[in-house]
């Protein structure tokens, strides 16, 4: 079971407390009606899909309710980090330092 | 075949020499969520809203766990729920929050005897010794979510809602037996 660490609850916890919610940093256009039919299905449907770390979001959905990011390693699973959401995205350098 | 939750009254339900779960009689208890400044509401209810998640505040017979950055459970007794209510309806037109009552969604479940911790194991798959004792948080009880408050070092309550009452029961009376008829 791996195990989590969440930023709000400042603990790491068994992985079945939470719930993954899909790639983080994706912003909603601001003005959906602004935007062509091409972009948006863009915005809806396409995802980055990387081998490698991966930004996405997960919820802490059996503890404390909240949503936060991590940077996760889709080969291995092993998260780099989590931080609260609307944090700035971390370096992916300095977070892959260690592991090289 | 798991028991219909009418059928279990306040007092010990389950016990042997290892562990005893018992019914929690009624009482008031509230979901309570609110931002920003927190002191007009912590007047009106007589206690001070704790900000650390898992930290626990009692004045009287209230009781106060805080289960996320701006979210709280209230048990209280059941006359006192009123009261409660009325309190933070005084102070919502200036501070903005809200108040459910959740009295009818949930049950407690009090777990203690020596290997009490031992028996919240069997569904519980985090580390129990990281809630200190006086603390208490939210988690998940093989499938279901519960609240957990450490009242002793084995001893718990464990919240949980009705409809998951008896499927934890069972488990749980299963595990009172497990348990004492390991030889150690």
């Amino acid at each position: 079971m791996l195990l989590i660490h969440c930023p709000y609850c400042n603990e790491t916890l068994p992985e079945v407390e939470f719930a993954y919610a899909s790639e983080a940093h994706i912003a909603r256009p601001a003005k959906p009606s602004d935007v062509s039919d091409e972009d948006w299905a863009e915005f809806l449907f396409m995802r980055s899909n990387v081998k490698g770390p991966l930004y996405e979001r997960w919820r802490h959905i059996h503890g404390c309710g909240r949503f936060f990011n991590a940077v996760r390693d889709t080969v291995t699973d092993k998260f780099l980090t989590t931080y609260k959401a609307g944090d700035p995205r971390p370096d992916l350098s300095s977070l892959t330092e260690g592991l090289k | 075949m798991t028991a219909p939750i009418s059928s279990f009254t306040p007092g010990v339900l389950a016990h042997s020499d290892a562990a005893r779960v018992g019914f929690a009689p009624r009482c008031a208890r509230f979901s309570l969520r609110a931002r920003g400044d927190l002191a007009p509401l912590e007047a009106a209810l007589g206690l001070s809203l704790p900000t650390r998640i898992g930290q626990r505040v009692t004045a009287g017979e209230r009781q106060l766990l805080c289960l996320g950055p701006d979210e709280w459970v209230l048990h209280a007794p059941e006359r006192d729920g009123a009261a409660i209510t009325a309190a933070c309806a005084g102070v919502y037109a200036d501070h903005p929050h809200s108040l459910v009552d959740i009295s009818g969604r949930e049950v407690s479940f009090v777990i203690d005897g020596p290997r009490g911790a031992e028996l919240l194991t069997l569904g519980c798959a985090r580390d129990l010794d990281s809630i200190a004792v006086g603390e208490g948080r939210r988690t998940l009880f093989d499938g279901a979510t519960v609240i957990l408050w450490r009242d002793g070092d084995t001893s718990f309550r464990l919240d949980c809602w009705n409809s998951f009452a008896t499927h934890l029961f069972h488990l749980l009376d299963t595990g009172v037996r497990e348990l004492a008829a390991e030889s150690l």
